[in-house]
C-alpha cells in the first residue's frame, strides 16, 4: 500500500513523466529492445542488398520525446514491415542472380542456342555497366556459318551532353 | 560557470530521474574548453579533417549505419520518435555533408572541431557559450510553457519534448536546434561541450569525442 502511495505522489510532482504501471514500463522496455534489434537487422539487410533496397523516410516526427506504448508499437511494426520488404527484395535479387548465373553458364556452353541474348553483369550481382552478349564471330560470316560466342562488353556509356 | 568541471576531464551531467528510469543508459557528459580560440580553423585541424575525409568514401557512408556507435544512435532515434532516415543522426549527417561537398573542412574552427569529433567517434557533441549558461546543463523533458530562445523570438517547446536545459530553461532540443543565444560562436571564449551517450555507446567514445573537440578548439596554429 505504501509503495502505491509513493508512486501516485511521484506522478503528481512530475506531470510530464510517463505515467505507467510497472508492467507497462517493462512492456516499453521490451519494445525498445525489439526496435533496436529490428534497426540492426534492417541496417545489415540494407547494406547486404545495397543499392537495391531503398529506404523511404517516413514523415517528419514531432520531435524527441518519450513514446507511449502505442507509439512504440507503431514504430516496431513499421520497422518490421520495412525489414520484411527489404528481405523480399534481397530474396528476389538472390533468385535473379542465381537464374542469371545459370543462364550465363548455358550461354557459355551453348552460345548458338542463345543467339543475341544479352545479360547485364548487374543481374549477376556484379558492379558496373557491362553485359555478356552472344554475338556471331566475324560478323556476317559467323552468322551465316553459325559461329557464335559470348562477349563481355565493359564500361558505362558516356554521359549525354548537357 | 559550473564548478563541476576543471575544464579538461569530462564529467557526468544530470539526466532527469524520470528520463533516466525510462531510458536506462542515456547519459550526459560534458567538459569546458576554457579558452576556445574561435575564428578560422588552424592548419593542423584542416589537415586532420582532410585526412579523415580521404579515408571516408561513399562505401563508408553506406556502411556507417552498421557500425556499433552510429547504429546505437539510429536505434535510439527510433526509440524517441525520430526517424533516422528522415532526420539522420549527427554522424550520418556529417558523412552526407562530406559526400555532397567533397570535403569536411569548412574553415570555421567550431564547426570543424565538432565535425572531427563526430566523424572520428560517432558521438555527437554540441557547444554552448559558457558565459550564457545559467548553471549546469541537464537532460530532461520540457514542461508546459517553456520556450527556446532563437534570434529575437522564442520558440514554444511542447511539453514532453526532450531538451537540454540550464537553470533558466531549454537551451537546445535533444539532437536538434540550439538556442541562438546559448550556442557557442566564433569569438574567443569559454565553451561548454556536451555529448549525449545512448545505450550501446561506450563512455570511452564519448570522452574521446569531447577531448577531440576540446583540443581542436584550443589548438594554437
Amino acid at each position: 500500500v505504501e509503495r502505491g502511495t509513493a508512486l501516485v505522489l511521484i506522478d503528481q510532482t512530475h506531470p510530464f513523466a510517463p505515467v505507467a504501471a510497472p508492467d507497462e514500463a517493462a512492456a516499453r522496455r521490451t519494445l525498445r529492445a525489439q526496435i533496436a534489434r529490428l534497426e540492426r537487422e534492417l541496417g545489415d539487410t540494407v547494406l547486404a542488398a545495397f543499392p537495391h533496397v531503398r529506404q523511404q523516410p517516413g514523415p517528419r516526427g514531432s520531435g524527441p520525446r518519450i513514446l507511449t506504448l502505442g507509439e512504440l508499437e507503431r514504430v516496431r511494426d513499421e520497422l518490421a514491415d520495412r525489414l520484411r520488404a527489404a528481405r523480399v527484395v534481397v530474396a528476389r535479387r538472390a533468385e535473379l542472380e542465381e537464374r542469371s548465373r545459370m543462364l550465363l553458364e548455358e550461354m557459355l556452353r551453348e552460345p548458338e542456342r542463345h543467339k543475341r541474348v544479352r545479360l547485364p553483369v548487374a543481374d549477376l550481382g556484379e558492379r558496373g555497366c557491362g553485359a555478356y552478349s552472344v554475338r556471331p564471330r566475324l560478323g556476317v560470316i559467323g552468322m551465316l556459318m553459325g559461329w557464335w560466342h559470348v562477349k563481355l562488353s565493359s564500361g558505362c556509356p558516356e554521359p549525354a551532353p548537357a | 560557470m559550473s564548478a563541476a568541471s576543471d575544464g579538461d576531464e569530462p564529467v557526468e551531467g544530470t539526466v532527469a530521474p524520470a528520463l533516466a528510469a525510462e531510458l536506462p543508459g542515456l547519459r550526459l557528459r560534458w567538459t569546458v574548453a576554457a579558452d576556445a580560440l574561435g575564428g578560422r580553423s588552424p592548419r593542423a585541424l584542416k589537415r586532420r579533417l582532410d585526412h579523415v575525409s580521404q579515408r571516408f568514401r561513399g562505401a563508408d557512408a553506406v556502411a556507417l549505419r552498421t557500425r556499433p556507435v552510429p547504429r546505437a544512435y539510429r536505434a535510439f532515434f527510433r526509440q524517441i520518435g525520430l526517424d533516422p532516415d528522415a532526420e539522420p543522426p549527427p554522424a550520418e549527417a556529417v558523412a552526407l555533408q562530406r559526400l555532397m561537398r567533397g570535403e569536411l573542412h569548412s574553415g570555421d574552427r567550431l564547426a570543424d572541431a565538432l565535425a572531427l569529433a563526430i566523424l572520428e567517434t560517432g558521438v555527437p557533441v554540441v557547444a554552448f557559450a559558457e558565459a550564457q549558461l545559467a548553471g549546469d546543463v541537464t537532460l530532461r523533458a520540457a514542461t508546459a510553457g517553456e520556450t527556446l530562445p532563437t534570434g529575437d523570438y522564442a520558440h514554444d517547446v511542447p511539453a514532453g519534448r526532450l531538451v537540454l536545459a540550464d537553470g533558466a530553461g531549454p537551451v537546445a532540443i535533444l539532437f536538434g536546434r540550439l538556442s541562438d543565444r546559448h550556442a557557442a560562436g566564433r569569438e574567443r571564449a569559454a565553451v561548454r561541450l556536451v555529448a549525449i551517450q545512448v545505450p550501446g555507446v561506450p563512455v570511452a567514445h564519448v570522452d574521446e569525442a569531447l577531448w577531440l573537440a576540446g583540443d581542436a578548439l584550443t589548438e594554437v596554429d
